[in-house]
């Protein structure tokens, strides 16, 4: 594995970093404050590793949820992985033996780092997407490890640093409306989910606004014909 | 004690399920269905858009702050990124002003 690309990965990484340190420091405090350990903490994060349906399985452990509950509020919380997975079926293609991991790890944050990789050589993708999702899962653990662990002992106010995660989605948003020339997906994505919002509020609106945006794409591609 | 390792398991299952479901349908050794290929490659610019609406949306333009430290902390990002295009000072400078911001101001 080559320096320069652990190097790539880590620095696309940092801001994940900070922000998963902190989010999961809060789960870990809120877990902690239901009387779940570390080891608990820890687990939840190395085997669901999904933040926000974390902090709603605190929940339903917390009350007597029926498992057919819990499977349907993770697929209403979590649908939204489904359409990673779409876009990234042809880069993860040739990923070998890492395949099942990467689509593992796949989370909002690392999706957002994978599907706008730095410039670097084709055959070093697969290194790039390997590194950053084992560097994503680790920090994830470690703070959520460490927030159930420390509790609320933090010696200064972190608070609004969580907004690294929403900057990180803006940067990306960003760089990738600087680098094409078709602006009509980005506006589409912002119009669904703004839209879906306002109808549907914001508990409901995910789903509604990948609906949108399928059609829209759909009727899109139809339009553009041959060329796409 | 049994019911929280089973809500654990089953979040984790379903969750896995719904990362592979994708891959599992159009991952094959077969050719990536062109329409599949075509989302792969518009979709992230859509979603990206979807994931930010995501983190804003519990913001209230009705009551105070108005959501002011949100939006002027994104477009803080945003301008950052078109005058220097580094992730790292775009997403450091908006997480320092936004935190200023709460912390101090509003």
């Amino acid at each position: 594995m080559k320096k320069d690309i652990l190097k790539k990965a880590f620095v696309a990484s940092v801001p994940v970093l900070s922000g998963y340190l902190v989010i999961g420091l809060s789960f870990g405090v809120v877990l902690q404050s239901r009387g779940y350990g570390p080891l608990w903490s820890a687990a939840m994060s190395a085997f669901i590793y999904a933040g926000s349906m974390q902090f709603v399985a605190v929940e339903l452990m917390s009350s007597a949820a029926s498992l057919f509950t819990v499977a349907l509020t993770t697929v209403m919380v979590n649908m939204r992985h489904v359409f990673y997975g779409l876009s990234m079926v042809d880069r993860y293609k040739n990923t070998g033996k890492a395949r099942p991991y990467l689509i593992f790890a796949l989370t909002d944050e690392t999706y957002s780092l994978v599907c706008n990789p730095p410039e670097m050589a084709p055959e070093d993708e697969k290194s790039f997407y390997i590194l950053v999702s084992v560097l994503d899962h680790v920090y994830w653990i470690l703070g959520s490890f460490l927030g159930s662990l420390l509790g609320s002992v933090l010696p200064f106010s972190t608070e609004g640093i969580d907004f690294a995660l929403t900057a990180l989605f803006v940067s990306v948003f960003a760089e990738q409306w600087l680098s094409t020339k078709d602006h009509v997906p980005a506006l589409l994505g912002l119009g669904a989910s703004v839209l879906c919002l306002l109808i549907f509020g914001a508990d409901n609106f995910l789903i509604p606004s990948m609906l949108l945006i399928l059609l829209g794409l759909s009727l899109y591609r139809k339009r553009e014909g041959a060329r796409a | 004690m049994t019911h929280s390792i089973l809500v654990i398991a089953v979040t984790a299952l379903v969750t896995l399920v719904l990362r592979f479901l994708p891959f599992l349908v159009f991952g094959g050794k077969r050719e990536t269905p062109a329409y599949i290929s075509y989302l792969g490659r518009l979709l992230p610019y859509a979603v990206m858009a979807m994931l930010v609406v995501y983190c804003l949306r519990n913001i209230s333009f009705a009551a105070a702050p108005f959501g002011v430290p949100e939006l002027v902390s994104c477009a803080a990002v945003i301008l950052l990124h078109v005058w220097k295009r580094s992730s790292i000072l775009s997403i450091l400078g908006g997480t320092v002003c936004y935190m200023l911001l709460v912390q101090l101001v509003f």
